[in-house]
Formats: structure tokens, sequence, C-alpha cells
């Protein structure tokens, strides 16, 4: 490449501080959610790089399952100290205990994140909240804005987006009402990796491959673990394997893999033939349209 | 390391536009298993034949029971070349605004004709606006030449009917595929059915497309987005202006005018977050410190004194309503946002709307409705620091707010 232009990392790294620095500017209560997963990892790493020399504007937040992995918690903890950031935590077995959500029979805590999530904006009056979500991920992220509005009951209209030209956001909401932002739009899960390489990004130890005991179901490998113990008639076995996404410990499943290191995590990525979500994710499988039904009532 | 190239493409499904964009993910192999087969299986339970790669790129409820293409949707490719971002827009004209919106950041616009159709009003129009939004290439996929048996001369008959058209437009560069996108020739492979074409197949010409010249080095343009003022005990006077160069390339040293105040100042330091730049070029983000201590805050414009943009309140433009729920009319009063700045414009005058099918001018309208384009006069409350699209993007774009809705109501450029 000659003099002058930008390598497709540096062009994604300008176009997410700009969105960072957009909001900064421009929203009276921003908030970054954090879920300690390698998405909100870079988010939060750009978002240091948009205000530097000064610490991030904004607090972070994480909606606390209760079924994080341990060492992803810790992680968090790390990164926000190092970063002098304010940490808030909105916890859904608190919510649970107090009524607020129920429990769904399924044990996965996916869906009733969402209420946890919207009383915490409401409370603290945030008007725009960054998430980590991409385009690539899931086809009706793909037809997200990177402003995307939200109303007073915090839901998504997909067919009732503002329209979004060039790089001229609007973030002007009503009282009650809010948008999402979501800087990482344009990226996708290999341009994430090879930023993470780039910029020497720590990540969580489980994004890399290791002898793990896991047991199959539906055709996914669990790790075996206080959120997934062993059922009747199961049997765990020691493989190889890592993790692609970073949810709760019940729901993500592992992937074989002998990628420990993230130049081989780049090259393994860039050969495999099946989406992040798709190899690891029980939550997206339910249904074809399940993350669109999931965003309408506030989910990211 | 390879570089980003933003595509926008519009059409419907009758020109075969999900099946080209189906097949350059799934050549590049950049469609993913599971998403195939997702596809198969809601193609099996619909007891179609084939698989219809429409599926893939049609993500939301609505559109898949209607099986259209309602709004922009974004698709990546990459291959070890280049990374692509594809911006598939509807083709119909209810849904110009959405062409607009996937236009607007483009490199390369992708035009799809069917070669038994020749140039429709449809592939008048996507051409229209793409030159419209300034996208400097153009690719006329002729596609479907499986069905007029790969025959030379109906190409050649549609390439003569575009350029004809396109004399009319301002098309700086324009390059004609033979393609069939359901075989698969000249795609992302040759193919053996089009050996009188010696051209490249599209996604090789993608790859090598030369945009980097595209880019505006000439004016420097720095819209301060967000003043940076750490308050930190190991940082105590830092104030930096921080900003995305929209264009020119700016060093420390440099002289530079501060608009609207018009005070003079140097550069003394370009600051990215880990190090200081010896020089500085679009569309990085950077945080720029001046040698005297000036009122500069957001919205403000740093240019060299000797090459500075119109500074004026009077604006010649074109726009594109988008809104449903409102029309435009003489008199009414919108919030503006142009590069970081936001402002109030009265609508002065409509000139007059152009039929994006014809290019034919219509002067007796009196408003702009949905998906309309027309020529405006605009006077804007404050000042603005504007250049003509053509040849700045980012200081010649701007957008207009409802402020009783907060809709994002119409996208402008600057004449």
């Amino acid at each position: 490449m000659s003099r002058q232009e930008l390598t497709q990392a540096r062009e994604l790294e300008a176009e997410s501080i700009y969105i960072f620095r957009e909001v900064a500017a421009e929203m009276q209560r921003p908030c970054l959610l954090f879920s300690g997963g390698k998405d909100s990892i870079v988010m939060l790493h750009l978002a240091a790089k948009a205000f530097a020399p000064a610490r991030i504007p904004f607090p972070v937040m994480h909606v606390d399952t209760g079924l994080n992995f341990p060492e992803v918690l810790q992680f968090r903890d790390d990164v926000v100290s190092r970063l002098g950031v304010e940490l808030i935590v909105a916890s859904v077995p608190d919510a649970i205990e107090s009524g607020l959500v129920q429990e769904d029979p399924s044990g996965s805590r996916n869906r009733i994140q969402t209420p946890v999530l919207l009383q915490a904006a409401e409370q603290r009056g945030f008007d725009a909240l960054f998430g980590g979500a991409r385009r690539d991920e899931e086809k009706a992220r793909a037809k997200e804005r990177i402003f995307s509005f939200r109303d007073e009951f915090g839901q998504w209209d997909p067919k009732n987006q503002r329209p979004e030209v060039w790089n001229l956001y609007n973030g002007r909401v009503a009282p009650g009402e809010s948008i999402r932002v979501f800087p990482l739009s344009n990226w996708t899960e290999l341009a994430i990796w090879e930023y993470i390489g780039l910029e020497n990004i720590q990540v969580p130890e489980k994004y890399f491959a290791a002898e793990r005991e896991v047991v199959e179901r539906d055709g996914m490998l669990y790790a075996v673990n206080e959120a997934v113990p062993l059922r009747d008639g199961e049997v765990s076995v020691r493989r190889t394997v890592r993790y692609r996404t970073m949810g709760d410990a019940n729901l993500t499943a592992a992937v074989e893999s002998d990628a420990d290191t993230v130049e081989k995590i780049i090259a393994e990525i860039a050969e495999t033939r099946i989406t992040e979500r798709g190899a690891t994710r029980g939550d997206d499988r339910t249904s074809d349209t399940s993350m669109e039904d999931r965003k309408r009532e506030g989910y990211f | 390391m390879t570089d980003l190239l933003r595509v926008a493409t519009a059409g419907s499904v009758d020109d075969g536009k999900s099946t080209l964009i189906g097949r350059l993910l799934h050549d590049s192999k950049t469609l993913f298993s599971d998403q195939l087969a997702a596809a198969e299986r809601v193609s099996n339970q619909r007891g179609n034949d084939y698989t219809d790669l429409a599926l893939v790129t049609d993500g939301l409820r609505a559109e898949r029971e209607q099986g259209i293409t309602i709004d922009v949707a974004y698709r990546y490719v990459s291959t070890p070349r280049r990374k692509f971002v594809i911006a598939d827009t509807p083709g119909h004209p209810q849904y110009t605004r959405n062409m607009v919106t996937g236009a607007s950041t483009a490199n390369v616009a992708m035009i799809l004709i069917d070669v038994r159709k020749g140039v429709s009003e449809q592939s008048r129009r996507h051409a229209f606006l793409a030159t419209l939004l300034g996208v400097p290439h153009l690719v006329v996929c002729v596609n479907k030449m499986d069905l007029v048996g790969w025959s030379q001369d109906a190409f050649e008959s549609v390439r003569r009917e575009f350029s004809e058209f396109a004399s009319r437009l301002r098309v700086r560069d324009v390059t004609f595929i033979p393609m069939s996108a359901l075989n698969g020739d000249n795609v992302v492979d040759h193919g053996h059915n089009l050996d009188w074409y010696d051209g490249p197949t599209l996604l090789h010409h993608l790859e090598n497309l030369y945009v980097a010249s595209d880019r505006n080095l000439t004016d420097v343009r720095f819209p301060v987005q967000y003043v940076v003022r750490p308050q930190l005990a190991q940082h105590p006077d830092y104030r930096g202006y921080a900003g995305a160069l929209a264009s020119g390339v700016l060093r420390p040293g440099d002289a530079v005018r501060v608009l609207p105040s018009g005070f003079e100042t140097t550069v003394a330091a370009i600051d990215t977050a880990t190090e200081s730049l010896d020089e500085a070029y679009p569309p990085q983000a950077i945080t720029v410190r001046l040698a005297d201590d000036l009122d500069v805050s957001r919205g403000d414009m740093l240019v060299r004194p000797n090459n500075v943009p119109l500074v004026t309140q009077d604006l010649d433009v074109q726009l594109c309503w988008m809104d449903e729920g409102s029309v435009l009319t003489t008199g009414r009063t919108l919030a503006i946002k142009h590069t970081t700045r936001w402002s109030r414009v009265r609508v002065k005058n409509i000139n007059y709307r152009v039929n994006v099918n014809t290019l034919h001018r219509d002067e007796s309208i009196t408003e702009l409705g949905l998906n309309d384009i027309g020529r405006v006069t605009l006077r804007s409350m404050t000042p603005l620091f504007v250049d003509p699209y053509v040849s700045n993007r980012a200081t010649g774009a701007f957008i207009l707010v409802d402020e009783s809705t907060n809709r994002t109501v119409a996208a402008g450029t600057i004449r």
C-alpha cells in the first residue's frame, strides 16, 4: 500500500473512534455495555483511544446474569480498574429475587436480561448505550443502523429506522427515548482478531485452545462446570477446545480447535465455514428470527 | 495488509441481484455453511425447487414473509486482497432513500442489468443516484447472459445504450462485465461461456480497483468534533481538538485558520492515543493541539488560511426527501447537521424536481414528497463552511432533521 492510505484495520478503528466522539459530544448520558467478550473488550479499547489522554467520559455497565464464566468477571474488573472508569453491575439474580423477572424453565437467562438492562438504563437516565454487536454476526443485525433508535419502551422497530447517510448521525431523542450505538457495526469476527493481534489486546484465556472437560449435547460441546453439571447418563470427555464467543456458561459451546495463539485463531477463522453464533450459541438456534424478536424487545 | 472497499448495490430479485450477491459470497467462500443450511431449510419448507440465496440476505421477518428486501443490508466479503462492505439495497422507486443511504459512503456502485431487458428505468435510476451521491466508480453487471446464448452482440447493445445515458451524467469511471450470476460466469471465476470477453471478472475488478486517488488530499478541512481536556494530574494543561480529518493532509507546523472566528495559529502537534504524527490524512481520527490558546469548540473547522471553504448562509442544494410523514414546502424550518455543526435552515425556494428515470426537470412543483429529489434553495441561521459536493463529499453533504419528531427527513448535497 502506498503512502497516506489506511489499512482496513486502521480505517475501521478511525470509524469507531469517530462514532464514540460523536456520542460523547451530542448525547447527555451515554454508557458502554460491557460483557467481557472479545467484541466488548475491543470496543472498550477503542473508547479509551478516542478520548486519550483523558479518561473515558462515560461509565461501563455489565448485565450480570449470574452465569458468567468466573474468569470473565475477574477480567472485567481488571480492565475497568486499569482504565479508571466507573463500573455499574445490573444483576439478573437480584432482579429474580425482587420479582422483576422470572427464571425461564429452560434455565436460559438470555431473554430475562432485557428487562434488567432496560430498568438499569432507565433508572440512571442513560440516553445512549454502546453495544459491541457486529452486522456480520446475524442477519437481523445486518439491517441495523449504527445509531439505532429505541422508543420509550426500549423497543426496536426495524421497519421504521432513521435513514443513516454519510457519517452524519442523528442521535436526537425525546426524554425517555434512547439510542443504541454500535461502533463495531462494520467489523467482522476476523477483523476483531486481526485488531487484537495488531494492538496486542488481552482477552480471556478461554478464547485460546486448551484441553478441557466437555460434554456433547445436540452436537455441541459444553464445558462441564457449575453451570453445566453432567446430567444422568452423560459422560464427559477431554478435548482440545476453545470458545469463539463468551455468552452465559450454560449456553455457550466450545469448538474443537488447536488455535492457542492469536495468529492461529486468525488462520482458523479465515478458513472456517460456520458462523460464530451458529457454532456456539444454543440461544440463537431456536428459530430463524429469534434474534430479531429479542432485539424488538430491547435486547442487543 | 489489506484495505477496505465500500460497495453499493441496488436492484430487485428479478435482476438476479440476490443471486449475484449470494454467488459472490458463495464463490469467495464467505457464505457460511450454517447460513446456507438455514436458507436451504426455508426454501424446502416453501416448496421451492432451488435454494433461494435471497434468504441469506433478507434478514427481517417481514422481508422473508413478503419475499422483498425492505432495507439496507450490510454484507461482508473478504479475500486475501481486500475486504468489502457491500450495502445491499432494494431497487424499487419507493426505496430511493435506501439507495441513497447505501450510495452515500460507497467507493463503487454495482448496477445490474438484465441483458434481455436492456437499460431499464431502474438501471437508469441507480446510475443517476450513484452519480448524484458522487460514487466515483460504476460497474455495470450485464447479467443473465446465459439466457441470450452468451451473445456478444446483446452485451454490446446494452453497453451502447447505457453509455449513451451515462454521457448525460457525471460518471467518472464505468466498467461493463457480461455475466451469469446463476451459473457463476464472470462473478468470481471466468467460466468457459464468455471466451470473447477478455476483461476481468467482477471480483477481480473489485479487488483491483484503484480508489486511493478518489480522496481529496488537497483541501484541508478539519471539523472539530470533541474537545479533549483530561484535567488529570499528569496532563494538567492538555487541550486538544479531536476529530476525523475530512480532507487534505495536515502536518505539525502548518498554519491554520479557525472558522468561524477567523483566528490564525499553527498546528503544534497531531496526536493519536499512542503517538504524535508527522502527518495526518483522511479519514484518520486525530487530536490536534494548537500553538495558541484560542476559543475553539465543536462545530468549528480548522482550514489552511490560503484554502478556505465557502462561508455562507445561502445554500444551493440537491435534496432527497426521506420522510413518510411530511413533505418539504417553502417556508418550512428544519434542523441541519453539516459536518459536526448543527444549525437551522428555512426553505426559501423549491426550484425543480428531477424525474429520476428520465432526468426531466419539473419546475411546476411546490413540494417534495417521499423519495423525491429536487433542487432547493436554503437559508441557514448561522454560517456554514461548505464546499461543492463534487469536490468534497465530507463538507458538501448534510442531513435535515424535523425538530418536532427528531426524524432524519432529508439528505442533501451542496451544488
